[in-house]
Formats: structure tokens, C-alpha cells, sequence
């Protein structure tokens, strides 16, 4: 196995104390490798908003080990220290909504990373619009976030994600909006992506046209993952949004 | 690092000026305020100014003239300027009323002045047109904001005065302008009253036996002269010779004189301290609510601008926004909307100061002081928002 990508190992997530305690993971065991793409599905209410949490460090397990890249994250009770800076630097979202700043326009909602990681502004927007042009939305570079088409949001949300060149994009149901062609469209992008920038992506969804585009899959079913081996369908390369 | 709160202000613009420009309103009647402050105690100082006193000689234990009532007694004058130090001294009386001018009245500071002499404490330092009072009687130099114009007849009491000259920003300390009169006149002016009630005194007086002696002729008509005369005044004005410390020669005159003896700085701590210090808390407390008032304007537009945001900011703060810099984001935009509100609160009090009907004075410190307070109010404001925005999980970016 690659020494980037994703391992989760035992993780378990409690919320609460005592008798109202709701044990959302019990026992979530994953990897994706570097360059790879990975559905996890479930039904509603069985953990999986509650491990890209986890993964995306904005909630602590409550035990297990977690490991982005080449860094331990998590290792029951312990933690990285500067959580923020992992997430910057480490981790790339896309969102069911695009959730674009709606002050800036599609460059700088892409730049705003790298700068916020110390990025001069002329190189944080070259990079921005190497992305922009990666997901072919560079003729819009310049519009804001409510004068671009759903797909179009995405397609920027996408490319904020992976700006940073994270090891890790978590994506919480991308295509949840889209029609099938534009679905098909983003995951294409994430399956490109993911060779390109040796990203392990973990892609959450209920949407059945996108399922059989995955070579592997994690069911989880009450805070517990099975592996499946996916269809591994071939993407429709004419596909666009 | 681009900056977040131009951005976000840039975007909304109009609502943050439209903000601004009612936050500006409300800021615009504060500097106002503080104006008619100011207005109130150069109204002062340019009584005392104009008067062309270095001391006031008032009725013993009294703060007169202006503050409270005082009569001394009109030949005081004499043996106050063979005082050492003294260079003049002249009787000058002070009655505010309302004057006549045609079929409406005016109120007015009516002040009784020795004529003929240009130079005389208690005369007009300048006028802006005509001459100085040259007759003994009936005749007026009156401040322009009264509306008299030269050539126009005052009704004061029962006699008619001519207005030969006219002067500017000669007022009583409560705003009211000026109206000079002769000594004499003005005196009169005070006690005048109308031909019934003398007839009625004459006749009360006639009746009296103690007054009326058939053995004593004469007597009658020398106690109803002495009636009917008044031979008191508010103040003797003092001015002293070069060399002459005022503190000094007002000790010598309070320990002769069996008077009051106030200087000039003395004089301004009565009118600012006691005259005027009912209404300068009454603004006072008016300045305070207001900027109660402003404060909540401010904390609860930034407050709602940030509600807008919260799904923002879970955003920033996931993709690794410092809080540092979200807060920074909220207090840069109330700062921006305090600045674009003291703008147009000083555009809106320098248009507004001229149209009051009292003096309002706008001083740059008073604006300095108002806009380091608008900073200091936005940013308080923009706390409980910071801290709305700073509780904002991450977490709730994600499902
Ligand atoms: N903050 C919380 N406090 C308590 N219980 C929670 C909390 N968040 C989630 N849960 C519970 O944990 C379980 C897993 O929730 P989670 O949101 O991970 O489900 P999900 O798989 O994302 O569902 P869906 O497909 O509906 O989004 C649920 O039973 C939920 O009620
Ligand atoms: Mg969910």
C-alpha cells in the first residue's frame, strides 16, 4: 500500500454520555489509497456524515486510529495538535451545496486557500486558475458565486478542494443536485483528479447512478463498514456539466 | 492575503450604506448636540468678552449679574474707579424681556449703558453698521439677530427707541441677542410702570399721615420723587490699569466696598459652572443615549450581517480560517460602517449648525473626540457578533 492516502482502523464515535449516548461508529475500518476514489454509502442515520467528521477533524473519535497521508491524526485520545492547519493543509471538502463565499468571486474562493495558508496573492490565484482550467470553468474565473450555474458552483467548490493539493478530498454527496449527466461529470473530475494529484478521495452518497462508477465501496450500516468490490463502470468521457 | 471584510463590503455595498448613512444621521445629531453645548458656553464667554470687563462688582453674596438677581446702588461707581488699580468703572443694568418690533415681539437682553462714552466697559466693543448711542435717551444699538434693522423703532415698556447702530454676537448667555439702551433709561425701564398704578402709588402715599404732614410742605413731594426714581443697577464693569493684577484690585474693592467682586475667570466659572450646568448634563445625558442608541444601531446590523454569514464562516473556519482572522473580518466591517457614519454624521452637523436658532459650535476636538468614540462603540458593538461567529462549529459545513 501507498504511504499517502486514508487508514482508518477500530474508529469509534460516542455522542453523549450514559443512557442517551448514541454510538454513531462502532467499528469503521477503511483505506483508500493515494489515486484512488471510494464510495461509502449507507443508509440515512448510519455514521457517514459522522466519519467524515472524524476524517476532516472537525469532531474527535472517541477511539481507534486514523492516519491522512503520512501523518498519525488520530490515535485513541491522542490528536494532532493544530487541527485547523491539518484541515488547510491536508484535506480538501466538497460539499452537497458548493458553499462558495458569496463576497468572492470564483478565483479568489479558490485562492482563498493557499493564501490563507501563506500563499502570495499572484500565486495563490495562478494556482487558483490552473485548477479552474483543470475542471474547465477558467472562462468564469471571474464571476461570482450567484451568477454561475449550479454545475459551475460545483465544478469552483471542486477545485477549492483540491487547490491545496491535499492527500485527502472528503466529498459529503457532490452530485446530490446534479442531474445524471453533470453527476457523471463530477465524478469523472474526482476520478481525474485523484490520478493526477495522487488524491485519496472518499466520495458519501445515496445517488444510484454514480454508485457503479466505484472500484470499491464501504457500506456502513450502523457505525459498522463492510468492503464490497464496486462495479468499476467506465465514466462517459462526453459527459459535461 | 486578500481582505475578507472589503470584500464582503464591496459585495453589499448599499447595505452597508444605507447603514451607514442612518448610522451617520444619528451620529450627526450627537456632534449637534455636543455643539449646542459648545454653543452655550462660547455664548458665555463672549458676554463676558464683549462686556470689556476685568472685574464684575455685584450686591454682596450674590453671583450677578448674569446668574442671579443684583442691584447695587448707582453712585457705587464713584467711589469704586479712585479704587488703586482701577482704570474705568460704569454702572450697567441687564433685563431680559420681550421687546416689541412692530405687531411681534422678540426676546431680547436689554442693557443699560452709559451713553456717549465708545470704550466704556459694558459698551459694544464694535458695530457692524450706524453709530454708537450719542443721545442720553431713546435711543438703541441692537444685535442683528434680534432682525432690527437702523432706523427701526423698539418698543421697550412704554417708550419708543431708535436703533442707530447694530452689532453681531452680542447675546445673554442663554443665546438671546442684545438690545443697548442708555443707563438712565434702562433703570426706569426696570420698575416702569403703567400711568394707573403711579396715579394709585401717588394717591396711597397722599394718604399715608406719616408722609402727608400739613406741617411739613414739601415733604410729600420728596418721598414720591424718591418712589418713582430707581437708583440702583445690576453691576458696576471694572476694567483695570496695565501693571494691576485683577485678583488684587478686586480684594481691595471687596474689602472697602461691601461688594461682590468677581474677575473674569471667576465670571466663567459661574456662567459654565452654574448657569449653564442644568443643560450641560441635560446634553450631557442626551449624549450618553444616544450613544446607548448608536451602539445597539451598530451591534445588531453587524450582529445580523454575521447571522447571514454563519454558513460562511463554518466554511472558512473548516478550510482553516484562523478565528484571528473571522473576527477581524467583523470588526473591520463595524469599523468601516462607523467610519462611513461619522462622514456623514459631520457632512449632516456642519450643513445642519447654521439652521438652529441658537449659536451651535462644531470644534474639531469635540469631532476627534466623537470619532475615536464611534471607533471605540463599533468595535464594542461588533463583540457580541465575534462571538456568535467565533462559536460557529466547523461541523455544520459538513451534513
Ligand atoms: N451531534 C450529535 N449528537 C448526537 N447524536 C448525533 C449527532 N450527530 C449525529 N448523531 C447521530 O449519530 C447517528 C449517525 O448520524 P450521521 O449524521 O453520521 O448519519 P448519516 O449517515 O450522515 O445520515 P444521513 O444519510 O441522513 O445524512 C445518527 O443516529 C444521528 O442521530
Ligand atoms: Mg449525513
Amino acid at each position: 500500500m501507498d504511504k499517502r492516502g486514508i487508514r482508518i482502523e477500530g474508529l469509534s464515535k460516542r455522542y453523549g454520555e450514559g443512557a442517551t449516548a448514541v454510538h454513531a461508529l462502532k467499528d469503521v475500518n477503511l483505506h483508500v489509497d493515494a489515486g484512488e476514489v471510494v464510495g461509502l454509502i449507507g443508509p440515512s442515520g448510519s455514521g457517514k456524515s459522522t466519519l467524515l467528521k472524524c476524517l476532516g477533524a472537525v469532531i474527535d473519535p472517541t477511539a481507534g486510529r486514523m492516519i491522512l497521508g503520512d501523518e498519525v491524526t488520530y490515535d485513541n485520545g491522542w490528536k494532532v495538535r493544530d487541527l485547523r492547519a491539518l484541515r488547510r493543509d491536508k484535506i480538501g471538502f466538497v460539499f452537497q451545496a458548493p458553499y462558495l463565499i458569496p463576497f468572492l468571486d470564483a478565483t479568489d474562493n479558490v485562492a482563498l486557500l493557499p493564501m490563507l495558508a501563506g500563499m502570495p496573492n499572484a500565486a495563490a490565484r495562478a494556482k487558483a486558475h490552473e485548477l479552474l482550467t483543470a475542471l474547465d470553468v477558467q472562462h468564469r474565473a471571474q464571476a461570482m458565486p450567484a451568477e454561475l450555474s449550479g454545475g459551475e458552483q460545483q465544478r469552483v467548490s471542486i477545485a477549492r478542494g483540491l487547490v491545496n493539493q491535499p492527500p485527502v478530498i472528503l466529498a459529503d454527496e457532490p452530485t446530490a443536485p446534479l442531474d445524471s449527466a453533470r453527476a457523471m461529470a463530477v465524478v469523472r473530475i474526482l476520478n481525474d483528479m485523484a490520478r493526477k494529484y495522487a488524491t485519496a478521495i472518499i466520495v458519501v452518497t445515496h445517488d444510484e447512478k454514480i454508485i457503479p462508477t466505484f472500484k470499491r465501496i464501504y457500506h456502513i450500516r450502523e457505525g459498522v463498514t463492510h468492503e464490497e468490490a464496486g462495479e468499476g463502470r467506465a465514466i462517459d468521457h462526453g459527459a459535461s456539466t | 492575503m486578500i481582505s475578507l471584510a472589503g470584500r464582503d463590503i464591496l459585495h453589499a455595498w448599499g447595505k452597508f450604506l444605507f447603514t451607514g448613512i442612518g448610522l451617520g444621521l444619528l451620529i450627526g445629531v450627537t456632534l449637534t448636540m455636543a455643539g449646542v453645548y459648545r454653543g452655550m458656553v462660547d455664548d458665555g464667554k463672549a458676554l463676558l468678552d464683549n462686556s470689556g470687563a476685568d472685574l464684575w462688582i455685584v450686591q454682596k453674596n450674590t453671583l450677578g449679574p448674569y446668574a442671579e438677581a443684583s442691584s447695587v446702588h448707582d453712585d457705587l461707581y464713584r467711589s469704586i474707579r479712585i479704587t488703586p488699580g482701577v482704570a474705568m468703572a460704569a454702572n450697567v443694568t441687564y433685563l431680559t424681556m420681550q421687546v416689541r418690533k412692530g405687531d411681534s415681539d422678540v426676546r431680547a437682553m436689554v442693557v443699560g449703558i452709559t451713553p456717549g462714552q465708545v470704550g466704556t466697559p459694558g459698551w459694544p466693543p464694535y458695530l457692524v453698521s450706524g453709530r454708537p448711542i450719542s443721545r442720553s435717551h431713546y435711543e438703541a444699538v441692537a444685535d442683528i439677530a434680534s432682525g432690527f434693522r437702523i432706523g427701526d423703532l423698539i418698543r421697550i415698556r412704554r417708550h419708543e427707541y431708535n436703533v442707530v447702530g447694530l452689532t453681531r454676537r452680542m447675546v445673554s448667555s442663554s443665546g438671546d441677542p442684545m438690545i443697548f439702551i442708555p443707563l438712565k433709561d434702562a433703570q426706569q425701564a426696570q420698575f416702569l410702570k403703567d400711568n394707573e398704578a403711579i396715579l394709585q402709588g401717588r394717591r396711597r402715599t397722599a394718604g399715608n399721615p406719616a408722609f402727608n404732614r400739613p406741617a411739613v410742605p414739601g415733604l410729600l413731594d420728596s418721598v414720591i420723587a424718591s418712589q418713582s426714581g430707581n437708583p440702583y443697577v445690576n453691576a458696576v464693569l471694572v476694567t483695570v490699569r496695565p501693571g494691576f493684577a485683577a485678583e488684587d484690585v478686586a480684594a481691595s474693592i471687596r474689602r472697602w466696598q461691601r461688594v461682590t467682586a468677581y474677575t473674569r475667570t471667576q465670571m466663567e466659572g459661574i456662567l459654565v459652572g452654574k448657569l449653564i450646568a442644568t443643560s450641560a448634563r441635560q446634553i450631557g445625558m442626551f449624549l450618553v443615549i444616544l450613544a446607548v442608541v448608536s451602539a445597539a444601531i451598530v451591534a445588531f446590523i453587524i450582529y445580523s450581517l454575521t447571522m447571514d454569514k454563519i454558513r460562511e464562516i463554518a466554511v472558512l473556519k473548516l478550510i482553516g480560517t484562523r478565528n484571528r482572522t473571522i473576527a477581524a473580518m467583523i470588526m473591520q466591517q463595524a469599523l468601516v460602517l462607523g467610519v462611513i457614519g461619522f462622514v456623514v454624521g459631520k457632512i449632516t452637523a456642519t450643513f445642519a449648525a447654521p439652521i438652529f436658532p441658537k449659536y451651535v459650535l462644531l470644534i474639531p476636538l469635540d469631532s476627534i473626540a466623537g470619532f475615536l468614540a464611534v471607533l471605540a462603540i463599533c468595535m464594542l458593538a461588533s463583540v457580541v457578533a465575534i462571538r456568535m461567529a467565533l462559536k460557529v462549529d466547523p461541523a455544520e459545513a459538513i451534513g
